[in-house]
């Protein structure tokens, strides 16, 4: 897939004069503020919507995955609220990727239903299920490595338009407004993450933390009402963890609902607002990061029960 | 004139539907189709296991192929085998097929390996995309007949003929021909053969280790070079079998490029019984058999053999994309 | 996966790409104005005898004719291929359909109602974009590799149905297809290739125009999602199958129109000319001139048609030496001659240079993946 490259240096990658990039060096702390404002504007265009915070958003009911013999998940409930941070943690194996590609529309679950704002998700395909509101990243990157940074967002972003071959063939009025649209949006999306610098740069070219700030922006450029990030962390060094939860509490103060997967037990604890335990494809638990900790069932399940060995 | 009836009237009969002559001839007609099905079929193994393990469409090995096909004609013609039957005792007519079968064998085998070791393996040292391998593939195709054609020249090869079909017995009052016995019965002992090597042996382990995962089965200690070279040697030595029964069949068939539409049709059977699979290659082959004689005889023309074969091809994908017996070694995809 | 393209840069490099800079740093209407001393020696070539062109068995102006087809419809297969990634082996069939098209419809010994020639240009692209669709529509849901077989069943196909069905006139053909009328004071006749030449040229132009269009939309984008990754660029909200779809028929539809046009300047179709091998020799132009890359694969389709014709003197060993160059292309570069190059925004210039306050950047030197073979 997309494998950062030893040296990604096809482009001189300093800002240079007149950039906007350029520009926001130079600014006081006031202005930084003030852009970083209206950036998260263009990012979150209607995100005065926040009044239905505590919603259920997505709705997990009875949800089973069978593959064969095995059950992968196994009559799984749970909700997604409106404008929270929801961690997904569990033991390997324990069915988070699973649970995870039965709600964004890889499978089907075998039982059960997935519904997003109360509608099901029933036989849509996978990019209706996008149009319906629900972006993903990707555990192990998959970005667009040919395109520039900034056209990977912007396909994201396409997923809001219309234009199709006439309209782009014969340059119609509103493939004028959308490329003004996309562009705006994906280059807001690029400074919400930090990666505007690199903005012209092959997304195969960008350093690993670079990738996986441009496969976040990808998602949220989709305009989504629900953010999946796939173990966002893997790979990343204390500090870049650091950021990154950073980004995701911003990315949920921007009006956002965001569900995490992660590995890293300190940043799940530290950014999340509520963690939903799996193990063996079931809930075990589910609750406020300080109840989880506390939770024999979620102890046991990840120091091992004595038959079962370390995780 | 209406414009549409210039398509459907014209005197000649370019298309009919002779249902009762297809009725008649249903069991002669099954009995060759399954003879040419089973040269199909070793052809289509070759392709498959190229493809389990490389997950590349090998168009020179209808090449490999013709290059066998020229050692059966030129170890016959060198055995005194001709434009008639040679008239020699069976057992002494069976030890000169042999002989025959094993060279071609021999030459299908080294033509495979030369081609994977001059060709393929550059691009794989390279990590070249797939795209590139598929254009060598096509490149190599294209050499390999052009130096037969500057050797041999453009015209066939002169017809040998190994011995005239007997019919041995008969099954639904249609006769089923030494020949056709052969050629089918020894398809199907080739394909088990393949089937238990790779189910049996530590190469055959290796080499579906390497197609399932060949990272994983190189830090397993597989020498994944070495699997390649040996999927298609044996390939090529099936390619080598199929020559000699392709021949035997069509005794003046052997042309520098006689080897691409029969490697197309072969690759197509590969890809109907699902890719990868051994016994979907031997399922394949037979039904393409099948369908280009049942079809031929049913429209009224030769001709259309490959058009139905080809036909049947897209309708069976659409149903079963992956198909009739699936990928054997198709993964879960996100 | 990538890392192909390192190994062989020629020594030149810098000078290239201090050109592709300066060239990147001009405005657009600059370009078109730096541009046109090209086109106009373009359109002069086949009145210019150059003394190391030209020295060819063939007629020197049907020869530029053939190059400039083997352009045109490199241009199309490259919709597919270089751009959206899908393998089609099958593009010949596409061709054949225009030329029927164009044949049928002017032949004297077509039984149909004749037409104007110029009237079974746009004919035969959309006969042929439907057949496109009805090709597509099944078998778009396959993977590369089905894909490839199943095309190449296709273009077989079309060619055995030429030889079946008696209103094609198998291997009689039909003779004397229409031409266009006299047109700024040229005179089209099947023995003349000059005036085809310059409407080639001319249509090629205005193929160029639109399919940069949809490169710079979001239908390029999509289409360019797809080669990438197709399961992410569906989950990223690319409806793919539509969009393989318009692909399939764009590229259709540009090789129904270069196979009325070669129908047209050889004034006979019959069913000899369109055989698989033709289609290896288009994707051969594309792949050799650079997927992804319309200067590149024009290129491309110039040297496959030209050199053939340059070293007609080689018979049928011009099949083996382009055989031999085609495996040694492949391992010493096999991104093509030029790589992979796209601009996916149509306001990408000045989105990069708001944001960063430089121009557009040029990727190139980096090779198409569609996904007919390996991951």
């Amino acid at each position: 897939m997309t494998e950062p490259a030893e040296q990604p240096t096809e482009q001189p990658t300093e800002p240079v004069e007149g950039g906007i990039v350029a520009e926001v060096e130079r600014m006081t702390e006031a202005q930084r503020a003030e852009h970083a404002a209206e950036v998260a504007d263009v990012v979150a265009p209607d995100r005065d919507i926040a009044v239905g915070v505590g919603d259920t958003l997505l709705e997990m009911r009875e949800v089973t995955m069978r593959f064969g013999g095995l059950v992968a998940l196994d009559t799984v409930n749970f909700d997604i609220k409106r404008g929270e941070i929801l961690g997904l943690i569990g033991p390997n194996g324990a069915g988070k990727t699973t649970c995870f590609n039965a709600m964004t529309g890889v499978y089907r679950p075998t039982s059960g239903q997935v519904l997003l704002e109360g509608r099901a998700m029933g036989r849509r395909k996978r990019y209706q299920i996008t149009r319906m509101g629900i972006a993903r990243t990707f555990q192990n990157i998959r970005l667009f490595g040919e395109m520039t940074a900034l056209e990977n967002v912007v396909v994201g972003a396409d997923a809001r338009h219309k234009t199709s071959v006439p309209g782009a063939l014969l340059r119609l009025p509103r493939h004028h407004r959308e490329e003004r649209e996309v562009v705006e949006r994906a280059t807001a999306l690029l400074e919400f993450v930090g990666i505007a610098d690199r903005a012209a740069d092959k997304a195969r070219n960008l350093p690993y933390g670079y990738q996986r700030r441009l496969e976040i922006a990808r998602a949220l450029a989709t305009e989504p009402k629900l953010l999946c990030l796939d173990e966002p962390a893997a790979g990343f060094n204390p500090r870049e963890k650091q950021d990154l939860m950073g980004l995701i509490r911003k990315i949920r103060d921007d009006g956002y609902t965001v569900l995490l997967i992660e590995h890293d037990m300190r940043l799940v604890m530290g950014v999340t607002d509520r963690i939903v335990v799996l193990e063996f494809g079931k809930k075990i638990a589910e609750g406020a990061p300080a109840e989880i900790r506390e939770n024999p069932a979620v102890i046991a399940a990840y120091l091992g029960v004595p038959d079962d060995g370390a995780a | 004139m209406h414009p549409l009836t210039a398509f459907l009237a014209d005197g000649s009969s370019w298309i009919t539907f002779d249902v009762s002559g297809f009725k008649a001839e249903f069991w002669s007609l099954t009995f060759d189709g399954l003879a040419y099905g089973a040269i199909y079929a070793l052809i289509a193994m070759g392709y498959t296991l190229v493809y389990g393990v490389l997950r590349l469409i090998n168009f020179a090995h209808s090449e490999v192929f013709i290059s066998g096909a020229y050692a059966v004609v030129f170890t016959l013609s060198f055995l005194g085998f001709g434009g008639s039957p040679p008239g020699l005792s069976t057992p002494a007519l069976i030890g000169d097929l042999l002989l025959a079968m094993i060279l071609a064998m021999v030459v299908s085998g080294i033509v495979a390996v030369v081609l994977e070791r001059v060709a393929y393996r550059p691009l794989r040292k390279k990590g070249a995309p797939p795209l590139a391998f598929l254009i060598t593939a096509i490149g190599a195709s294209f050499t390999i007949q052009y130096l037969i054609e500057w050797w041999r020249g453009p015209n066939a090869e002169n017809s040998v003929i190994m011995f005239i079909p007997k019919p041995l017995f008969s099954v639904f009052g249609s006769n089923v021909d030494d020949q056709q016995l052969i050629i089918f019965l020894a398809a199907i002992v080739l394909a088990v053969g393949v089937d238990q090597f790779l189910k049996r042996t530590r190469f055959g382990r290796g080499i579906r280790a390497v197609a399932q995962d060949p990272d994983t089965a190189t830090l397993m200690g597989v020498n994944k070079e070495r699997v390649i070279m040996l999927t298609f040697l044996i390939g090529g030595i099936l390619a080598g079998a199929a020559a000699l029964f392709y021949v035997m069949k069509v005794p003046s068939g052997v042309i520098y490029n006689g080897g691409f539409i029969l490697g197309i049709k072969a690759f197509a059977a590969a890809v109907l019984g699902g890719i990868g699979n051994i016994r979907g290659a031997l399922l394949g082959g037979l039904l393409i058999g099948l369908i280009g004689e049942y079809g031929a005889t049913l429209l009224g023309n030769a001709q259309w053999t490959d058009v139905i074969a080809f036909v049947v091809l897209v309708l069976i994908l659409m149903i079963r994309p992956t198909g009739i017996l699936g990928e054997s070694l198709g993964k879960a995809r996100v | 996966m990538t890392t192909a393209s390192s190994a062989t840069r020629p020594a030149n490099e810098s000078a290239v790409r201090r050109f592709r800079n300066r060239w990147n740093e001009l405005s657009r209407p600059q370009q078109w104005v730096a541009l046109i001393p090209l086109v106009v020696l373009i359109y002069l070539i086949p009145e210019i005898n150059a003394p190391f062109l030209a020295s060819t068995s063939v007629d020197f102006a049907t020869s530029m004719f053939h190059a400039a087809e083997f352009a045109m419809i490199a241009l199309g297969l490259n919709v597919v291929v270089g751009q959206a990634g899908l393998l089609d082996l099958g593009y010949v069939g596409f061709f054949a359909i225009g030329s029927y098209v164009a044949a049928l419809l002017t032949s004297p010994e077509s039984m149909l109602a004749k037409i104007p020639y110029l009237a079974t240009l746009p004919i035969a692209m959309i006969v042929t974009m439907i057949f496109g669709l009805l090709l597509g529509t099944p078998t778009l849901r396959l993977r590369g590799d089905y894909l490839a077989i199943v095309t190449l069943g296709f273009g077989e196909i079309v060619r055995l149905l030429a030889s079946i069905i008696p209103v094609f006139n198998g291997n009689v053909g039909l003779d004397n297809v229409g031409h266009p009328p006299k047109l700024l004071g040229q005179t089209f006749s099947n023995t003349d290739a000059k005036p085809w030449y310059w409407l080639m040229v001319t249509l090629i132009i205005v193929i160029l125009l639109f399919v940069g269009n949809l490169e710079r939309s979001r239908v390029g984008r999509a289409w360019v999602a797809i080669r990438e990754d197709e399961d992410a660029a569906q989950i990223m909200g690319v409806s793919t199958f539509k969009f393989k779809l318009w692909a399939f028929a764009i590229g259709a539809g540009i090789g129904g129109l270069s196979g009325a046009l070669v129908g047209g300047q050889v004034s006979f179709v019959n069913n000899q000319d369109f055989s698989v091998p033709f289609s290896v020799l288009y994707l051969a132009a594309v792949i050799l001139g650079g997927a992804g890359n319309k200067v590149g694969v024009m290129i491309g389709g110039f040297l496959v048609a030209y050199i053939p014709d340059r070293f007609n003197s080689l018979g049928d060993k011009k099949y083996l030496v382009f055989g031999v160059a085609l495996v040694l292309l492949m391992i010493f570069r096999s991104q093509g001659l030029l790589g992979a190059r796209q601009r996916l925004l149509a306001r990408g210039r000045q989105a990069y240079r708001q944001l960063l306050g430089r121009p557009e950047p040029i990727t190139s030197e980096s090779s198409v993946t569609p996904d007919g073979g390996a991951q």
